[in-house]
């Protein structure tokens, strides 16, 4: 799945992902590969993205909203 | 024409000035990229964010209850202009101070009459003149032009939305200067509060699709509606910064061919006068050799 992550200043982050981890406004959640489509806001706290390649990424943010379907995430995220 | 030595410093004086709109005009075509950028980089999040909450909203039936919605009697209006801290750049400034007293005046004139305009200004440039016309202004943010990022803006914003939401104004209009390109800018005037959501009924993709909504749509419009403020805000910034270089490059190119032009006429007459001086020389040196031939 493809994941993007889009600040008002810029993107902090774009590409393929194998799992999503996200501070959503009801607890945390993660997205993986085919997840049902989903629109969740998001508070304060970190996205832990696993890359295709293995490799782990670590975001704080301030809330945001994520929208998520047929495979491609988008997260609007406020860093402070 | 003044004699030789005045035409000369003339001419070193608008040369250097020349020098100077120059230098201004290149640092601003670098500034100008450097705003574009920021206004491209914003580009995906503002698209994002209108698409989820215009399909969203559209979808809800009683907006009523979103504070940053209501409909209020008109006591009291903010009008805020987005200008820049400094000067050079054509008629920028003065277009959108005219543009928010023409606004104050023809649609709040009743109000105005009763002194319940208020203005508050982004850029020192308006703060100033709108100060110097006797106008009330509450509040002057020059600072966040330092350092223009999400961050910063939203604090105003979030300002703006708390005196809305206290009940202080019922009404917040924005006016600024919209970038077309390096050379046009639109004078725009935005409402700002009460929030404006045009409804997409048009079937969208994200309509179409069975989303789960967490925590639920109202939940989530509920908090997409100041985001979008504030990016509203955010924008109308970008905005206006990249116009303000823009303005102050096209100035400062214009102010350069005036130069180069005024140069030219100097050094014409600078050439004639030099001309007419050894003319003259020689004619007294030929007419004393005449004479005493004589």
């Amino acid at each position: 799945m493809f994941v993007e992550i889009v600040t008002p200043d810029k993107k902090i982050f774009s590409g393929e992902a194998t799992l999503a981890q996200l501070p959503g406004s009801n607890g945390s959640f993660e997205i993986m590969n085919n997840h049902a489509p989903i629109i969740s806001t998001l508070n304060r706290g970190k996205v832990r993205i696993i890359a295709a390649d293995g490799k782990e990424y670590s975001f704080d943010i301030a809330g945001g909203v994520i929208e998520s379907a047929e495979n491609k995430i988008i997260i609007l995220a406020e860093t402070k | 024409m003044g004699s030789l030595k005045e035409i000369r410093t003339r001419i070193s004086s608008v040369t250097s000035t020349r020098q100077i709109t120059q230098a201004m005009k290149m640092v601003s075509a670098a500034k100008l990229k450097r705003a574009q950028d920021a206004i491209v980089q914003m580009r995906p999040y503002a698209i994002k964010l209108h698409e989820i909450l215009t399909s969203l909203s559209a979808s809800l039936d009683d907006r009523e209850d979103n504070k940053y919605g209501q409909q209020r009697e008109i006591k009291k209006v903010l009008i805020v202009t987005v200008t820049s801290n400094r000067g050079l750049c054509g008629a920028f400034n003065a277009n959108v101070v005219k543009r928010a007293i023409e606004l104050a005046e023809n649609d709040y004139r009743d109000l105005l009459a009763a002194k319940k305009v208020d203005f508050l200004t982004i850029g020192k440039k308006s703060g100033d003149l709108l100060k110097s016309k006797g106008f009330n202004v509450i509040a002057n943010h020059n600072d966040v032009y330092e350092k223009l990022i999400f961050e910063n803006v939203s604090s105003i914003a979030q300002e703006l939305m708390d005196l809305f939401v206290d009940g202080t104004y019922a009404r917040i209009d924005l006016v600024y200067n919209q970038f077309k390109n390096a050379a046009v800018q639109i004078l725009t005037k935005e409402q700002f509060l009460p929030v404006v959501i045009e409804e997409n009924k048009e079937n969208t993709a994200t309509q179409n699709r069975d989303y789960i909504f967490e925590p639920s749509k109202e939940y989530i419009v509920n908090e997409l509606i100041p985001k979008s403020l504030k990016v509203q805000i955010y924008k109308a910034l970008l905005d206006s910064n990249a116009s303000e270089h823009g303005a102050r490059m096209t100035a400062m190119h214009k102010a350069t061919d005036n130069a180069t032009e005024l140069i030219r006429e100097l050094k014409l007459h600078y050439n004639k006068a030099r001309q007419s001086a050894i003319t003259n020389e020689i004619l007294e040196i030929v007419g004393g050799a005449e004479a005493l031939k004589g």
